[in-house]
């Protein structure tokens, strides 16, 4: 349970000088929830959203200045700038040539600051080119690495989905990996192992994708439903439990016979996504399901039954099954739905960059999920632009790798970063001394991101 | 309610309780389930020829002849003490509505015996040195109690730390540069316990102060460590001066046997020839369980993490207990997390922890929240993790995969209750705000 449902209007916080604000929305909040538990969270949340992309006809432009300047747009934006700004400092401070003018500092101190522009903006001008467009790369993929970025954001999308939808039921679902393995193991018995017409075997991949990552999913909700075991430590048992099973398949019954290396034979031509610009680039057909998935998933959770009893459950549980919902039903239901869509990441791996499986096919993806689907702020379209932002990071980190010989495990420091301070808006808000703001009409908007993320409830 | 028992007669109070008794049959059951197994795959379907264990090492101070085993009749004899402990215990749970703790122990040693005959049994060899099976458990066992410990007094105050892999890799790298830099182990070892404390400094600021959601927290802590040491060891670690990485040669803790104990066959090399760190570790798990439940610091903190509420009203600082435990939960995973770079290898690598953070975690769940039991466990899953590693490339019944995942698969059986029940501290992961 978060304070939000347990515990009564928290006045006495604990640091009541810099975080008056903070305090002061999180009371209000608790309030909100206390006066009517079963209220959603999801109307503030949504706004978000909308707001940030200006697809929101009902915001007022008033109101979504005042959202961008004082809620949390604007703590989400300062977030990646503090984060960024880490990221420089280490790239500064660990560069050679840094090191180099650093040793004569007092006779010359230019030179340092000069050697810590030179490596910050070389580094992150290598990610930003490698991410979006390289004017000076040899290959049209080079120069184009826009698509590389939408073709590494796929599955990001839909295990940031997983990770999200399972949030909005309360549950938190660190599973995505396991899932995503199932999800590839499915898909690629499917997809090497039999022969079938052509659209007929890549629907019966993606089909059989999803549901062995809803089986692996699944598992967690029933034990949650069932026995009341904790969802997070069951979901990454099942990671590494998935880990070791692929690779026991991977040296038995789907091991590629003419190769002595843990590897599957090659899909079928006919279970492969079709590549969306022609043979150059990697960007494939399962972009266009991430994008289906995500509408899908919007729909589900904001115009269906379905996806209401799940928010109710994630608001309160206690609340949902009051209002005659069944929770342990939901739970199974809504861990089934997360591991299908976690299965379809695998598949869009498969089927669509790694063409083969292998121990690595999930990489790191289900773990980058988690951290997508809070930057993503727990919806839909949030998760989705959040993805596109990794996917860049990811991208443009490759090519910072090669151009600038900086590390893309800055990429992963700043990541974390991002989402730890999107995490604690009142930190950030402390770094660059903001006040929350008059929108104190809307409480609902002011809850932490947490409380928000979550569906404000207990995990 | 209680007066109204206690005037009642004694036999009155049996059948009360009998009716209060609540029987489960999960025990029963799953002890059936395993000896039925046992029955089959040891017995029925055993290993024909013989088993060698191997007890002395040459350093000993008396030799133990090997123990040979016939496979298939050893094989026969587990299973039928398998069936018969899983009689009593159905007979037990019908007398007294639960299972004595020594038959589930013995049925534990059991099994774990006659599957082991099995397994040799079934390789070409049919031999393993048991002094190595266990001495090479303890390479991983180690670095698995101190991040269980680490999770304890963490989770006992009721603060979850799924950062524990952090702050294994935290203090792995710390240790191995400071050490590299100093060339003295000791300062290498102080290091880590600072940056495993570090980690946990975040992890208590953000979920305390912050009030992240604690998972959160750690999961990203875990990213940004994994990150941080990865991008430092390219870095800092990969700068080479004459031709030699001299940022990543941390000199070695020595071994420090104890006389005498030390050459008793089999447990000497296992506990008694290592390091200062697995002393260090013995004496944690003995002084961590004695404080947390024989003295009054370790009462408070139970008392935070099962009903925050209490024990403010009862003048405890909540928050300030949280955070210290926290910090001192993170110095002890970073003294664990010298063990990779100061004793087990002499060099750090990436993600070299290699999800041990997460067996840690899932030992401390299996051990019930109980440093004792967190060790036994983390002794099991060691073993189980070496025997993997041994006959990773003899032929054998069984693939080694399955020996892997068996912490993950117990540990999943235990938090759904299926052997026995494992409840964590009642507010673990619940922020407190006084109100």
């Amino acid at each position: 349970m978060t304070d939000a449902q347990t515990e009564p209007a928290p006045h006495g916080n604990a640091a009541p000088t810099e975080e008056t604000a903070p305090a002061g929305s999180a009371g209000e909040a608790d309030l909100t929830g206390a006066a009517a538990p079963i209220k959603l969270p999801e109307s503030g949340a949504e706004k978000d959203g909308g707001g940030k992309n200006g697809k929101n006809g009902a915001e007022t432009g008033d109101g979504l200045i005042r959202e961008i300047m004082t809620g949390s747009g604007l703590v989400s934006l300062l977030a990646v700038v503090v984060a960024l700004l880490i990221g420089a400092i280490l790239i500064a401070v660990t560069d050679s040539r840094v090191a180099a003018a650093a040793g004569y500092f007092f006779a010359q101190p230019g030179d340092t600051f000069a050697a810590m522009w030179a490596a910050v903006s070389e580094a992150y001008g290598a990610l930003l080119r490698g991410a979006t467009y390289d004017p000076n790369a040899r290959t049209w993929l080079g120069q184009l690495g826009i698509f590389e970025t939408l073709t590494f954001a796929t599955p990001l999308i839909l295990a940031g989905l997983a990770v999200t939808i399972a949030f909005r039921a309360g549950l938190f679902n660190i599973g995505a990996q396991g899932q995503i393995i199932l999800g590839a193991i499915f898909a690629g018995a499917i997809g090497f192992g039999i022969e079938l017409p052509p659209g007929i075997h890549l629907l019966a991949v993606i089909v059989g994708g999803a549901v062995g990552g809803a089986i692996w999913g699944g598992i967690a909700g029933f034990l949650k439903a069932r026995t009341g075991a904790h969802e997070v430590i069951v979901t990454i048992m099942l990671n590494y439990i998935a880990v070791n099973l692929v690779l026991y398949l991977l040296k038995n019954q789907l091991k590629d016979p003419g190769s002595s290396n843990p590897v599957s034979p090659p899909m079928h031509q006919s279970a492969l996504f079709p590549l969306l610009l022609g043979p150059n680039f990697r960007l494939h057909a399962g972009f266009i399901l991430s994008v289906l998935a995500v509408i899908a998933v919007a729909w589900l959770l904001n115009r269906s039954t379905l996806g209401f009893e799940f928010r109710a459950i994630g608001a309160n549980p206690n609340a949902a099954r009051t209002a005659g919902m069944v929770v342990t039903r939901g739970y199974i239901l809504v861990m089934l739905i997360s591991g299908a869509l976690s299965g379809l990441a695998g598949v869009a791996q498969i089927s669509g960059t790694e063409r083969s499986l292998d121990a690595e096919v999930a990489g790191n993806i289900g773990f980058d999920a988690i951290t997508v689907a809070l930057l993503g702020r727990s919806t839909p379209w949030g998760t989705f632009f959040a993805a596109l932002l990794f996917g860049a990071f990811k991208a443009g980190g490759t090519s910072m790798a090669v151009n600038a010989d900086v590390s893309i495990d800055i990429v992963l420091v700043v990541q974390s970063l991002i989402v730890l301070f999107i995490a604690a808006p009142p930190l950030v808000r402390a770094i660059f001394r903001i006040k929350s703001g008059p929108g104190k009409t809307k409480p609902a908007k002011n809850t932490s991101i947490v409380t928000k993320s979550t569906g404000g409830a207990a995990v | 309610m209680s007066t109204v028992i206690s005037t009642k007669s004694s036999a009155d109070n049996t059948a009360l309780r009998d009716q209060l008794a609540v029987r489960s049959w999960k025990v029963p059951i799953v002890f059936a389930a395993l000896a039925v197994f046992a029955v089959v795959v040891f017995a029925v379907f055993g290993p024909e020829g013989h088993a060698t264990f191997r007890l002395s090492q040459e350093q000993d101070a008396w030799q133990l002849p090997d123990l040979v085993l016939p496979a298939k009749a050893s094989g026969i004899v587990a299973a039928l003490a398998c069936v018969v402990l899983a009689l009593m215990s159905y007979l037990q749970t019908k007398a007294v509505g639960r299972t004595a703790r020594w038959v589930s122990s013995s049925f534990t040693v059991v099994f774990v015996a006659g599957f082991l005959i099995w397994i040799i049994g079934g390789t070409k060899t049919q031999n393993i040195t048991l002094v190595g099976l266990f001495t090479g458990a303890m390479l991983i066992v180690t670095p698995l109690v101190f991040g269980s410990l680490s999770g304890v007094l963490c989770e006992r105050s009721g603060v979850v730390n799924i950062a524990i892999e952090g702050q294994l890799l935290a203090g792995a790298f710390t240790a191995a540069l400071v050490g590299s830099i100093t060339g003295n182990a000791f300062a290498g070892l102080f290091a880590a316990a600072v940056a495993g404390l570090l980690v946990g400094f975040l992890l208590a600021a953000f979920s305390i102060k912050y009030l992240v959601n604690q998972i959160i927290v750690g999961v990203v802590l875990n990213v940004l460590v994994a990150g941080l040491t990865g991008f430092l060891f390219e870095k800092i670690m990969k700068i080479k001066v004459a031709g030699a990485t001299i940022y990543n040669q941390p000199p070695h803790l020595p071994d420090l046997p104890i006389p005498v104990l030390s050459e008793i066959p089999i447990i000497g090399p296992t506990f008694f020839r290592q390091s200062v760190l697995g002393y260090l570790m013995l004496v944690l798990v003995a002084g961590i369980w004695f404080a947390l439940f024989r003295t009054r610091w370790g009462l408070r903190i139970r008392a935070v993490g099962e009903h925050p509420q209490a024990a403010d009203t009862m003048g405890i600082n909540v928050n300030r207990t949280r955070f210290l435990n926290v910090l001192a939960g993170g110095a002890v995973a970073g003294v664990g997390g010298a063990y990779f770079t100061l004793v087990a290898v002499s060099s750090f690598s990436k993600d070299m922890t290699g999800g041990l953070g997460f067996i840690a975690l899932a030992a401390l769940i299996f051990g019930r929240w109980n440093p004792i039991g967190a060790f036994l466990a983390a002794l099991l899953f060691g073993v189980a993790g070496n025997l993997k590693s041994i006959l990773q490339l003899a032929v054998t019944p069984v693939d080694g995969q399955f020996l892997a995942m068996l912490p993950y698969a117990l540990t999943i059986l235990a938090v759904a209750g299926l052997v026995g029940k494992s409840r964590a501290p009642a507010a673990s992961g619940i922020p407190y705000v006084k109100g």
